[in-house]
């Protein structure tokens, strides 16, 4: 097989710096709702006492979940061997980092004190998993870092293996303990359930490639670079899995609670009751994130349609960031079970479903952790070589199956 | 008159019937002297030690619906309630509350006063990332405002509630319940009066009102008015099927 | 390689620049914290000497939140409450100081060291008690209606009212 031929892209174009200056705006308006936030204090937002953790959560989870699934697509080539995504490899360790550096953006500017960040990665509870996630956080930084090296410096070549083995296990445990920030959670009828973790790790793996798919279209068709069918197809397949995994976890894990009673309420909720989360959850992520995305990729007049291919992947995000609206903003807004099979009031708005409305500052700093890590990859690919010359499928494998 | 050897006889009689009395009233009220000591014993330089843990014990009969004595009082105390102009009700902090609980089945109407229950085993103290969420070995749960970061994880883990975000700036803060932007708090036990051998505003002010319905005291002493209460009439925790051996235990639920 | 001249022109124009600040602030003798309420004297110690305090309050300070807050040990050496009850002293107006003003104590010292200060996002600045702001008057009372109506009065307002009352 020929040596792919890495080129960093021209970038001279108006629309390039036209690119380049919305995302950044959009970075800009992250950085003005932050301060927004706080200067005065959080009353600013939608968040309160009762709904906790709001929109910026979502996106931050988001972004950090799909940041370890972008990392698949190497993997894939140096701990599995599959040669073919070879010439992937480094920008799939390019937009890990990235859509990373995006989320943990967003979540450390929504922190209350974000001066104290220092103190959050110096003082460690170990008995935390949100302590063990900084630690996760930053060696995925230093791993993916060091694995991007040794594919892109010749000399390193043969580490590439070794380092992109500690890579896929780094981004499991990732994933696991991202996940695992709900599931240990005992006190909410939402979570609290094993399969956090392993439904977390799932939707990593689809959510990071559906990103990472638009990013690989998108780039070839602004630069004019080609992309064969082959390539493209190994990866519309490969999503189509991994949306379907992600549907079967869902699955599993709703019929798992609506077996035993004491769930059935929050069961009710969220697939009933609930209002804009069940709308959110039926509509958004089962219909628009999994079942149209499904039979986009797999029906034949639409499988090999690049655009509507673009158009799965955008579902899919969309989906999952619905998913992960329901999962985290749904599962406070259900009230806590103090006093099961009984009406419960105060002053505090026990045993009533909370309100939430996201305010404006809140969605422009969860977009900024986007354009953070898409101006991210546009900076990277203009400056450095990571994107393949061509992707044709001479180019990649000729021995190609079409 | 010369003393005869009757009166002389009587004088030794009458010493040693003083002295044995004044041995006996010694011995009995010594006990009492020593044991006030041990009891009575935090002074200022003392640290919160595990040979104690101060627990409360609600009766919710004597509680009624529309009293907030102890609401009122946890907010002279501690400075919350007031304050927070610019947040919405939902997003303003409250240490304690009264909660009703209705039963559907029977219709059976109860009232109590819900707060941190200071859990043996507090989910917020495991989930807290840098350990401002932390537990006195007397087992007052409270949060470490110092290195606080305000991620509200805590606030996620809890199963009562209990903890309260601060939403805006906040000024003239008591000297005894400093409280601040982008931190969280809840209840401590009112741990400043504890220090002090005095009980928390709460249960003061049920006390002074005598509702009677909030006893105060060390579960680990046998001799306590909280421990013999809660042997003879029991006492339940809110979530029991968690197992997090709370501090706060309440009869009548 | 740049002439002798040359080097001796950006030499001169280097310390220039670098002496610019220095003889701008000439004649500043540092910051001049306000008094505090009692002046130390055989009865009363000084908590520590002022050199050692200048060098090491925020570490007394550090040490004893956490004896405090973690140990419960309530002892007033070296406690915050105890520091701000004694040196936030009034104005002679008799309006305290608020953090961040330059006469207030700490930041008399932080303002001009551009030390942020941390303690009062959730300590009061000021001693328990104290207040800029006088109670309302009684707003039953038909002559204090209208001064009632905001509910607060200015010093100098009360000053106005109060002239030639036995004081």
């Amino acid at each position: 097989m020929k040596k792919p031929v890495f080129k960093q892209i021209d970038g001279n174009t108006t629309n390039y710096w036209m690119l380049l200056a919305l995302l950044g705006g959009f970075v800009l308006a992250a950085i003005g709702s932050h301060f927004y936030m706080e200067h005065g204090g959080h009353y600013v937002t939608g968040m309160s006492n009762q709904i906790v953790w709001g929109l910026p959560h979502v996106f931050a989870v988001f972004l950090i979940v799909a940041a370890s699934g972008a990392l698949n697509v190497a993997s894939i080539s140096s701990v599995f061997g599959k040669t073919a995504y070879k010439p992937l490899a480094p920008l799939s360790t390019l937009l890990a980092l990235a859509l990373l550096a995006g989320g943990l953006m967003v979540l450390v500017l929504d922190l209350g004190r974000p001066d104290r960040l220092i103190v959050a990665m110096t003082q460690y509870n170990f008995k935390s998993i949100f302590a063990w996630n900084m630690i996760l956080y930053n060696g995925f930084f230093a791993i993916v870092a060091v694995y991007m090296w040794t594919m892109m410096q010749r000399s390193m070549n043969k580490y590439s293996k070794i380092a992109g083995f500690s890579a896929f296990i780094w981004r499991l445990m990732l994933t696991t303990g991202t996940g695992s920030i709900f599931g240990f959670l005992v006190a909410r009828q939402a979570y609290d359930a094993a399969i956090m973790a392993p439904m977390f790790v799932v939707m990593s793996f689809s959510f990071g490639l559906a990103i990472f798919m638009l990013v690989v279209i998108a780039s070839y068709k602004w630069t004019e670079r080609p992309l064969g069918d082959a390539t493209f197809n190994r990866l519309k397949n490969l999503l189509g899995v991994f949306v379907a995994g992600v549907l079967y976890f869902v699955i599993a894990q709703h019929l798992t609670n609506l077996y035993a009673t004491e769930h059935h309420g929050v069961e009710a909720f969220i697939l009933r009751d609930g209002g804009i989360y069940t709308n959110m959850f039926w509509y958004g992520q089962i219909i628009l994130g999994s079942l149209i995305p499904l039979a986009i990729i797999y029906h034949p007049a639409t499988g090999s349609s690049r655009s509507a291919i673009s158009v799965a992947s955008i579902l899919i995000i969309l989906g999952g960031l619905a998913q992960m609206y329901v999962i985290i903003i749904g599962g406070q807004a259900y009230p806590l079970e103090l006093f099961p099979g009984k009406e419960v009031s105060s002053s505090f708005f026990d045993g009533m479903v909370n309100a939430y409305k996201p305010t404006l500052a809140e969605g422009l700093l969860g977009l900024g952790g986007f354009a953070v890590a898409l101006l991210m990859v546009a900076f990277a690919v203009k400056v450095l070589r990571f994107l393949p010359e061509s992707l044709a499928d001479e180019a990649v494998d000729p021995h190609h199956i079409k | 008159m010369s003393p005869t050897k009757s009166d002389h006889k009587t004088d030794q009689y009458r010493r040693k019937f003083l002295a044995q009395s004044a041995a006996v009233a010694g011995l009995s009220i010594a006990p009492g002297i020593v044991l006030n000591q041990v009891a009575h014993a935090k002074a200022d330089s003392d640290k919160a030690s595990d040979t104690n843990r101060w627990g409360m014990l609600i009766d919710t009969n004597k509680c009624s619906k529309g009293c907030t004595d102890c609401v009122t009082a946890c907010q002279d105390e501690n400075g919350w309630g007031t304050g927070e102009t610019h947040s919405s009700k939902e997003q303003q902090a409250q240490w304690i509350r009264k909660v009703t609980i209705t039963d559907k089945q029977t219709g059976h109407v109860q009232s109590l006063p819900l707060m941190c229950q200071h859990c043996e085993t507090a989910p917020c103290v495991d989930v807290c990332p840098t350990g401002a969420s932390m537990q006195r070995k007397d087992g007052i749960v409270q949060v470490d405002k110092h290195i606080c970061i305000g991620c509200r994880y805590c606030m996620m883990a809890c199963p009562y509630k209990a903890r309260s975000f601060i939403h805006e700036k906040l000024e003239l803060q008591k000297a005894t319940a400093p409280r601040g932007i982008g931190t969280v708090e809840s209840c401590n036990m009112c741990a400043h009066r504890v220090d002090k051998d005095q009980n928390p505003a709460c249960v003061e002010a049920c006390s002074k009102a005598e509702h009677g319905a909030m006893i105060f005291g060390d579960l680990k002493d046998a001799n306590s008015a909280i421990s013999i209460e809660l042997k003879k009439h029991g006492g339940e925790q809110i979530r029991a099927d968690l197992g997090l051996n709370t501090g706060v235990r309440y009869q009548g639920l | 390689m740049m002439s002798l001249r040359q080097f001796a022109k950006h030499l001169v124009v280097l310390v220039g620049l670098t002496a610019l600040p220095m003889i701008s602030n000439a004649g500043d003798l540092g910051p001049v914290p306000p008094k505090a309420k009692t002046k130390a004297s055989e009865k009363t110690e000084c908590v520590e000497p002022i050199s050692e305090m200048r060098k090491n309050h925020m570490s007394f300070l550090k040490h004893k939140r956490d004896e405090t807050m973690r140990e419960g040990v309530r002892t007033k050496t070296h406690s915050l409450t105890e520091c701000i009850d004694c040196h936030v002293t009034p104005k002679k107006n008799g309006e305290f100081a608020r953090i961040g003003d330059s006469e207030h104590f700490c930041s008399s010292c932080h303002n001009y060291a551009a030390v942020n200060v941390d303690c009062f996002d959730c300590h009061s600045d000021l001693p328990e008690g104290a207040s800029n702001k006088l109670h309302s008057l009684n707003k039953k009372n038909p002559h204090h209606k209208e001064l009632a109506a905001n509910g607060s009065l200015t010093k100098e307002t009360l000053n106005v009212l109060t002239e030639g009352d036995n004081k």
